[in-house]
């Protein structure tokens, strides 16, 4: 097993690799870089600079050394003194951009995601527990309704039933008066009735989709002879049904959890942005708009990592969850 | 059904006892009668052997004992009785598929073995797990206790290295050995009786031999009884003491083993005899097969269901009247002409 995770991790070192320098060429790629963007914006505002004064612009952000200087610098300082570049759109570190957002956006996505599971997996078992009792009929309408209704959508008609017949502040995580307040009993209940809107909408968008996959899974399951065995040796149907076929339809959820991991960090960005959340998600949309590259390869940077350590987590879980696969 | 049958106490060595038992399938294309008044009975410490196609209801009939029937099925008949070295008596028929008294059956005085072995156990447990919980479940040992006592059960069905073995997933074993872990399984917690739903049927021969070999030897050590389920002649001689043969859901005959073999009184019993090879006889000429197709289940015939396969079918009785059960001593067979037999086999004693 400990030979399985150095393996795993040893492989992931090249990968990471690999992929900052590919995330960091394909945010270069689109014609221009920020200066353009930058002076094309000034251009809208009535404002321009001229020409030379986009060149010493270039000049001091470095950005007319060949790419692999412009690499080496970014990565280096990254890997050595934790310090991911300046942002240029927002002129501030891109660390305390990127980690005050973080916290905010990790506590959302992990909330809804354990929300998620905790609809999904009881729901999907006893639709396959229960096949076409009315229940499962119902789970089944709400199941595609809510993998059929866009998250934005949701999203928006939430707001409005919360601000016309509710009568509460949508959008944001406060109210106005809260948002610079100091932490008390009234902010904390004031944060609750704000994020109860996205915790739904992710949820139900995340659930929908897993009642079905979990549905199907304990289908097969359910059919397979150990199944029988198990009722054969005097378990009750509780006892059965969860130890024994849900231990093995868990196993496809075991492998993508680590891909909740970079979804946690981005966020979903159209409800993120529809209900104003500060998450990362509109960050990253506004860094690629402006081509704020340290900014968004920072961005890209993080989730690849996220990514890459969150195939690692699925697997060494997936290992350590079906045998099968540990002596494979 | 009759509330007298259930009333009438059991013979003292009597174990098991089906009356009657019918098992249906509403299906779209119409109803299957998959067990169509099945009566048998096993006594304490006897292999019951039961022949039969696939499709001739003998797996069905196994799961009603087990109360383990699909949910799609209807019993719309019959009595199943119990009565284990404990001396308590069950009415099996009478009991739900998930009521605690038939969990208390289940394992504990009932053990079953499958027929595939390779997906029969839980992928993701090793074998010890899955015997530890069982015996925890129905004798209340702790952990080591139970620990303990599945690696003896492993060594008592010869398992190679039980103290080791213990901790395997079925994945890491080959199909003999998991059929045995298996047989661990099932006689866990000594049960009256084993019900062997074709255990061999996925094995090699060489396999086949020792695991029958073992389930002789654990019979007369643990003094259980067998239901032994097959569609292989030759298994049966092995093993049993009595056999049924069954037939589209009914049993066509029931005899001592040596019965089946030397005097079978049923033409179906007959020609699958004569439809085994026999090495050293019949060399060089075509092996006798039995006539026609087994009929779809939703079209059973009329009669006796065997009568347009049977060379010596009556017309106007067998396509007519189902033949009654016909006594000949401990023999019963299911045919309007089984005296025929009887009579030609006292004047010329029957083929080997």
């Amino acid at each position: 097993m400990i030979a399985f995770i150095g393996r795993r991790a040893l492989l992931a070192i090249p990968t990471l690799i690999f992929i900052s320098f590919i995330s960091f060429v394909i945010i270069q790629l689109p014609p221009g870089d920020y200066v353009t963007s930058y002076a094309a914006q000034l251009r809208q505002q009535g404002d321009y600079i001229s020409i030379a004064q986009e060149a010493i612009m270039r000049q001091n952000l470095g950005l007319n050394d060949p790419i692999l200087v412009q690499y080496w610098r970014w990565i280096s300082n990254i890997v050595f003194r934790g310090d991911f570049g300046h942002s240029l759109e927002w002129n501030a570190p891109v660390g305390s951009l990127i980690w005050d957002r973080l916290a905010l956006t990790l506590a959302i996505s992990s909330l809804s995601l354990v929300f998620t599971w905790i609809i999904a997996i009881p729901v999907g078992v006893y639709s396959a527990t229960r096949q076409y009792s009315i229940l499962d009929h119902l789970f089944t309408v709400f199941g595609f309704l809510g993998k059929g209704v866009p998250d934005f959508l949701l999203a928006l008609i939430l707001m409005w039933i919360g601000f016309m017949y509710l009568h509460i502040d949508v959008g944001g995580l406060f109210s106005p008066q809260y948002q610079n307040a100091p932490w008390s009993w009234d902010k904390v209940v004031n944060l609750l009735s704000h994020l109860w809107i996205p915790l739904v909408v992710l949820a139900t968008g995340g659930a929908a989709g897993l009642i079905r996959v979990m549905r199907a899974n304990m289908l097969d399951e359910l059919g397979k002879p150990y199944v029988e065995t198990a009722y054969a040796q005097g378990l009750s149907e509780r006892q059965v049904v969860w130890n024994y076929p849900v231990r093995v339809a868990l196993n496809p959820f075991i492998s993508t959890v680590g891909w909740s991991l970079p979804a946690l960090f981005s966020g979903d960005v159209i409800t993120a942005v529809v209900l104003n959340l500060p998450t990362t998600g509109p960050l990253l949309l506004q860094a690629l708009k402006m081509q704020d590259m340290y900014l968004a390869g920072s961005f890209i940077l993080i989730l690849s990592v996220f990514t890459v350590i969150g195939t690692l987590v699925s697997d060494i879980l997936l290992a350590w969850f079906d045998p099968r696969i540990r002596y494979a | 059904m009759g509330n007298s049958i259930m009333t009438n106490s059991m013979p003292e060595n009597r174990l098991l006892e089906l009356d009657n038992v019918q098992v249906q399938f509403p299906m779209r294309e119409g109803l299957v009668k998959a067990v169509n008044g099945v009566s048998y009975h096993v006594n304490k410490g006897e292999v019951l052997g039961i022949v039969g196609e696939s499709g001739s209801g003998k797996s069905i009939t196994a799961r009603a004992i087990m109360r383990l029937l699909p949910k799609n099925a209807k019993e719309t008949g019959g009595s199943i009785r119990l009565r284990p070295r404990t001396g308590e008596e069950f009415e099996l028929s009478a009991l739900d598929r998930n009521s605690r008294a038939v969990r208390k059956v289940r394992g504990n005085h009932i053990g079953m073995i499958f027929q595939e072995p390779m997906t029969a156990l839980s992928p993701v447990h090793t074998i010890g797990t899955q015997i530890m919980r069982t015996v925890q479940l129905h004798k209340g040992l702790s952990k080591a206790d139970a620990r303990a006592r599945a690696v003896e059960l492993l060594a008592k069905v010869q398992m190679p290295r039980p103290a080791q073995l213990v901790d395997a997933y079925p994945h890491q074993l080959s199909g003999g050995m998991r059929q045995r872990a298996m047989i661990a399984l099932a006689i866990s917690c000594d049960p009256s009786l084993l019900i062997a739903d074709e255990p061999t049927t996925a094995l090699d021969v060489t396999t086949e031999a020792q695991i029958i070999e073992l389930l002789k030897e654990l019979k007369s050590e643990l003094g259980m009884a067998i239901v032994f389920i097959t569609h292989n002649f030759g298994v049966v001689a092995d093993i049993a003491d009595r056999v049924s043969v069954m037939y589209l859901g009914r049993i066509v005959e029931t005899a001592d083993v040596d019965d089946i073999f030397y005097a079978p009184k049923h033409p179906y019993t007959q020609a699958l005899l004569r439809s085994i090879p026999r090495l050293g006889v019949d060399q060089g000429r075509r092996l006798p097969t039995i006539p026609g197709m087994v009929p779809d289940p939703f079209s059973v015939p009329n009669g006796c269901a065997f009568n347009p396969r049977c060379i010596h079918a009556v017309p106007g009785l067998c396509d007519t009247q189902v033949p009654p059960e016909l006594r000949f001593g401990s023999q019963m067979s299911r045919c309007h002409i089984a005296e025929q037999f009887a009579q030609t086999e006292q004047q010329e004693p029957a083929h080997v």
